[in-house]
């Protein structure tokens, strides 16, 4: 286990973590007051030393963002954290909100204090009620405590948190779609520019972070920038959150240095269920194209992942044995893109529309080579054509299933339907296995 | 696409804005290089080039959006290449930019045509029966850009075609492509919100919310820009293919907001009318009165052939019979003309000089509406000849609104000033006693007012030389405000507008289609402005007495001091007191269209041309000449102009107008008065009536004679309610939707309520509602007392 670092998932087993107090006991809400005791600059300075990248999966680094927020300029800024997690595979933000939610309340208040915000938001994807529940009253005894609201412990500084409970769709983890759906609008990412940073929330400078990037300041101050970026691999520093779910046997998180391999980590989740062999995984969710077991011993760092043709993302490692069909996993991804497709631009709009379409005859066995052509063709014209990254991801498990596993589909058109039993990928049947 | 010309005086020219110096930015596209103003989009640099980039959700006047993604080209900067086709219609131009369209880049080229084939994945092969066929920028991009056979072989999304959106607009959501040009226009230029995308993904559509139909006087508008068939108009759909129809250029004749439009003709019959392409006018848009308001030309009752009156009936007759019967029922008889306020200019022009040569009088008044002699007198010292117009609202620092509704009286002042509103906050003040929505959709500061004391309101406000006052013709009702309007524009140099409602009043002044003022703006009281005038008609001399206004004309006429009456164009039910004594008193000559309460009584009746029928001008409220030509080729109506000119023939003192085009020579031959203008006297306000005091206007849409016989149009007429403060309807125990009736010595007229913005003790009625017309039935203008109860 020499592997794992555990910071934020430290005490996640204490029974009450997600307290006040059960954070306090281990030094919580001591950073703040550290923080606050600086100047805000010092502070975005301490967060571009550690080389904290954004964990939300683009891995822009965290400080740099706090840095373009404009100073003295007279107007209202804006803290934003996104926490509509609702990536397929990506399960890190739901866990630590309910172990707790207090660590990002902490790094709420230094983010804001970093960025002058006086007014800060957490953008929650809704259908976490039982997060959302732990969430608000942790809210609710920060400002008790007086860690949020006016002048707070006496040192002028004023912070409200508002916690907003999204809508169900995943286009408000966009960031600026989350920003018109905070302001009340129809969730449908905004032409850029302007960037957030310039005119975001009510069109005043704001940040958006992740969940997981916020949580990670308070530590970074307590223990430093060299601390945390002692971690990790040249350009990416620090611990993180990995979460394993699929074919292993003990599913869940691990927070370990940047740069663990995906070996390691399933040695950590004790292997492939039933002694199966790994088929492929997504490094970073559904929309990080897919890798296979060829890919096990490559740095689970922004870098390295971006070196071998896809994206560290989230750092959700769905993984699937060889019981799992390509093309029926490829479809189910596809339908759900077509599903949260926001429907503003043509590719994505009526792209997903195609696709999903195109892949149900496949699956079904209806369909030559020259389909498969003709489905990477329309995947290149969705591909970097659309409003957003949306459709990026949702061509991303089509091309890279089709590089990998292009005669899985042959199998279909041969045998005229899938030629895999679909339940034996199921978690029943592991289950009946196990037991 | 046609255009408008409007660059025929010289004011239409002038450019939208003062030029400042703009930095200029020098880029190439497709290898060539091209040189235009900071700001720029890439797409629009193109077309400098006459290159052009396929699009859908790009509008030139619609903030970019960035959603359809056709116009996708390749782009690099100082040798910087973006790794990602780019969206032209989002990306200003920079120095040192090297564009590459679909004409030299594969990679563009193969983006616009995966774009083109995304398209019509969900849009359906109805281009056989579709509106839009033959004129559809998706069937001509997917000609241009698309491929000629589909690789799609799925299931295409199916909607319910078409839905109502309003009784004017129908939307088919099968053929919609998502541009949401329609909703951007709604929100950004009408403000109206009405219609928005509602779902998501592929379902994704136009919706309104189901208690809040698309009643936007704007929404025609949306038909006009949508690129594909998903908006129709009721009145046109099914109708005609577009190039079965002949376009012609023309005008509005529905308000003095001047507006190019484009008329669609097919085997002579008015199938549509469009907004033209005017950027110092109406930029690209027209309200829905101005698009759909044309039926009337067509209607089943248009007077064909001349009538004259025998034993108490009317006969049709030849020309020269009924030519004969005026002539000698008009022969030395005292006359006086009424011209109505929607003559074209060169009409205008034939009853002035009518009245002044074959008639010998200065009894001639365009007003058929409530006027008084301070406005008289303020048309000869403030309006005629004057020139404030749209560029000048755009550069304003504050436009103060009096007597005037604009969205609901010239519906493009409205946008315009909107416009201004939304791009930098310009400052409004509204003097009216109901902040209605129009008022609160441009922001304006409220100043509210009971009618009649608008003088004190005016005189508390502080202007400035780059101010304008826009006021309204309703403010001839309430004496002393035009007075505190001149006031005011003395004291800060601010300038001032008048707005009428009709189209043809403002030319009519210019004209002389009034009695203290010969064409040119000539005053009829100076007697070298009546000698240069003679000059140029070559007639010995012109009458030197000051005509009697509209009312006077009838009170003589009803006292026998005028014994004819020419009357052309005029609703004895638009004035406060309709002459009906009077009309059965006199001899007529009615010129009209259509059979109205003057034919009723009239003697002769000679059948005129509609606009469509004939080319001329009208006079925007700018004082801006917008011509015309006559769209219905086969058209046999003649214009007033040449009827009254046979008519002079006749009685042997010819007036010689051959025609609109002659007319229009004549006009500019005779030009305008370069000697002194009228003086002008203020007038003291009145003191204020007892009891509640009435605010009425017009809406846009309502029983107006030229919407006849356009139902789909009615249907989106504003509701007719009756308005008060909260506090007023606490006092007569109604709230919300509760009938009060509204009662003077004339008539009582019961409306629903509606609690709003307006003054204690101040009701406001529309004036001309369907069913709630409520001049005519109550026969009360702006500031007179009338008395309310609760229910029926």
């Amino acid at each position: 286990m020499s592997k794992l670092t555990p910071v934020l998932s430290a005490h996640w087993d204490d029974k009450d973590s997600f307290t006040i107090a059960g954070y306090s006991r281990h030094g919580g809400y001591s950073s703040f007051k550290k923080a606050l005791a600086m100047e805000p600059d010092a502070v975005i300075q301490i967060v571009k030393d550690s080389g904290l990248r954004g964990r939300g999966g683009a891995g822009f680094p965290t400080g740099t963002k706090w840095g373009f927020i404009p100073q003295g300029d007279n107007r209202e800024h804006y803290f934003v954290v996104n926490a509509d997690e609702s990536e397929p595979g990506t399960c890190k933000d739901t866990p630590l909100l309910m172990a707790n939610p207090h660590v990002l309340i902490e790094g709420i208040i230094i983010g804001s204090y970093a960025v002058r915000a006086n007014h800060a938001f957490i953008y929650i994807r809704g259908e976490v009620s039982h997060v959302v529940r732990r969430l608000l009253q942790a809210i609710e005894d920060a400002y008790k405590a007086g860690f949020l609201g006016k002048n707070i412990l006496g040192t002028g500084f004023n912070l409200e948190l508002t916690l907003h409970i999204g809508a169900g769709a995943y286009i408000c983890g966009e960031e600026t779609a989350l920003l018109d759906s905070l302001e009340g609008f129809r969730g449908q990412p905004r032409l850029r520019p302007p960037f957030p940073a310039i005119a975001g929330l009510y069109a005043r400078p704001t940040v958006v972070n992740n969940v997981e990037s916020v949580a990670s300041v308070p530590a970074i101050i307590e223990k430093g920038a060299e601390w945390f970026s002692s971690m990790g691999s040249e350009k990416s520093k620090g611990f993180t959150l990995y979460s394993l779910s699929g074919h292993v046997k003990n599913p869940g998180q691990f927070e370990a240095p940047l740069g663990i391999t995906l070996r390691e980590l399933i040695d950590l989740a004790g292997g492939i269920r039933n002694g199966n062999k790994l088929k492929f995984w997504t490094p970073g969710g559904s929309s990080t194209p897919i890798l296979t077991s060829e890919h096990l011993d490559i740095p689970l760092d922004y870098e390295s992942v971006d070196a071998a043709g896809s994206m560290l993302g989230t750092k959700a490692l769905q993984i699937f044995d060889e019981t799992t069909c390509i093309l029926r996993a490829v479809l189910r991804w596809t339908e759900f893109y077509k599903h949260e497709s926001c429907g503003k631009c043509t590719p994505c709009r009526e792209g997903t529309w195609w696709l999903v379409q195109m892949l149900g005859n496949l699956e079904n066995g209806v369909g030559t080579e020259e389909d498969l052509a003709k489905l990477l063709d329309i995947c290149e014209n969705i591909g970097g054509r659309s409003f957003c990254a949306l459709a990026d991801g949702a061509i991303a498990p089509i091309i890279s299933s089709l590089k990998y596993f292009r005669d899985d589909y042959l199998a279909h058109f041969k045998n005229g339907g899938c030629p895999i039993d679909p339940v034996a990928s199921t978690l029943f049947v592991s289950a009946k296995v196990g037991a | 696409m046609t255009t408008v010309d409007s660059g025929r005086t010289e004011s239409a020219v002038t450019p939208i804005t003062p030029i400042a110096p703009v930095e200029q930015i020098n880029l190439i596209i497709d290898g060539f290089e091209v040189t235009v103003p900071k700001g720029t989009l890439v797409i629009r640099a193109a077309e400098q080039l006459g290159i052009q980039i396929p699009r859908f959700c790009d509008h030139p006047l619609l903030a970019p959006v960035g959603a359809c993604r056709q116009c996708l080209v390749d782009i690099e900067i100082n040798g910087r290449a973006f790794p990602k086709p780019q969206a032209s219609c989002t990306i200003p131009v920079e120095n040192g930019m090297i564009v590459k369209t679909q004409l030299t880049s594969e990679v563009a080229q193969k983006a616009q045509e995966g774009v083109m084939e995304l398209l019509l994945v969900n849009h359906p092969l109805d281009c056989p029966v579709c509106d839009k066929g033959g004129e559809c920028p998706l069937q001509n991009q997917a000609m241009s850009t698309g491929q000629s056979e589909s690789r799609f072989e799925g299931t295409k999304r199916k909607f319910e075609k078409p839905v109502n959106i309003s009784s004017q607009v129908l939307l088919d959501r099968e053929r919609c492509i998502l541009c949401a040009r329609c909703t951007r226009f709604s929100e950004e230029i009408a403000g109206d919100a009405f219609i928005s995308l509602n779902e998501r993904g592929a379902l994704q559509q136009v919706g309104i919310y189901e208690k809040d139909p698309f009643e936007s006087y704007f929404s025609g508008n949306t038909v006009q820009i949508c690129p594909v068939g998903a908006l129709t108009g009721s009145a046109y759909r099914f109708r005609s293919r577009p190039f079965d129809l002949v376009s012609t250029p023309s005008v509005c004749e529905h308000c003095a907001s001047g507006c190019s439009l484009r008329t669609d003709v097919r085997r002579n019959k008015t199938l549509r009318r469009l907004a033209g392409d005017d950027s110092n006018v109406n930029e690209e848009w027209n309200c829905d009165k101005g698009r759909w308001a044309f039926q009337y030309t067509m209607a089943k009752d248009r007077i064909a052939n001349p009538l004259i009156r025998e034993n108490g009936q009317l006969r049709e007759a030849s020309w020269p019979e009924a030519l004969a019967a005026a002539a000698a029922g008009l022969k030395d008889k005292r006359t006086g003309v009424l011209v109505g306020g929607r003559s074209t200019v060169e009409d205008a022009y034939g009853y002035a000089k009518f009245a002044r040569v074959a008639l010998n009088t200065n009894d001639i008044d365009f007003r058929s509406r409530p006027h008084s002699q301070e406005e008289t007198d303020f048309l000869a010292a403030h309006v005629v000849g004057s020139k404030v117009n749209y560029q000048d609202i755009d550069t304003a620092d504050h436009v103060v609104l009096v007597g005037f509704e604009p969205e609901e009286e010239s519906p493009i002042i409205f946008l315009r000033i909107r416009k201004q509103v939304q791009k930098r906050a310009l400052e409004v003040t509204a003097v009216t006693p109901y902040l209605s929505r129009g008022f609160k959709k441009l922001n304006a500061k409220a100043v509210l007012t009971t009618p009649g004391q608008e003088a004190t309101a005016l005189n508390g406000l502080s202007l400035t030389s780059k101010s304008i006052i826009i006021s309204g013709e309703r403010l001839a009702e309430l004496a002393g405000g035009l007075s505190a309007v001149v006031k005011l524009a003395n004291k800060s140099g601010a300038k001032i507008a008048w707005v009428p409602r009709r189209a043809g009043e403002r030319g009519a002044i210019e004209v002389g289609a009034i009695g203290n003022l010969l064409p040119g703006g000539r005053p009829v009281s100076d007697a070298t402005a009546r000698v240069d005038l003679a000059a140029a008609w070559g007639v010995d001399s012109l009458p030197a007495e000051i005509g009697k206004n509209a009312d006077q004309i009838l009170a003589a006429a009803n006292a026998g001091q005028l014994e004819a009456l020419v009357i052309g164009g005029v609703d004895p039910f638009d004035m406060q007191q309709p002459p009906v004594n009077a009309l059965e008193k006199t001899f007529i000559v009615s010129l009209e269209m259509r059979p109205s309460a003057i034919t009723e009584f009239a003697d002769v009746i000679f059948p005129i041309a509609a606009v469509t029928e004939k080319s001329g001008s009208f006079m925007s409220w700018a004082g801006t000449s917008r011509s015309f030509e006559k769209a219905a080729p086969d058209a046999e109506h003649r214009s007033d102009a040449y009827v009254l000119s046979i008519l002079s023939d006749a009685m042997g003192t010819p007036i010689n107008l051959t025609g609109s085009k002659a007319a229009a020579k004549e006009i500019a031959a005779v030009g305008s008065w370069d000697g002194a203008r009228a003086t002008f006297t203020a007038t003291q306000a009145k003191n204020l009536h007892e009891g509640v005091i009435l605010a009425t206007w017009r809406h846009l849409l309502d029983n107006g004679s030229l919407q006849a016989n356009e139902p789909n149009l009615a249907g989106t007429a504003r509701k007719n309610l009756a308005r008060v403060s909260a506090k007023f309807a606490n006092e007569l125990g109604v709230k919300n939707g509760d009938l009060v009736t509204v009662s003077t010595d004339r008539g009582s007229l019961a409306l629903p309520i509606e609690v709003s913005e307006i003054l204690d003790g101040v009701i406001w009625l529309p004036r001309n509602g369907v069913g709630a017309e409520s001049l005519r039935i109550l026969g009360a203008l702006n500031g007179d007392g009338v008395r309310v109860r609760k229910g029926i």
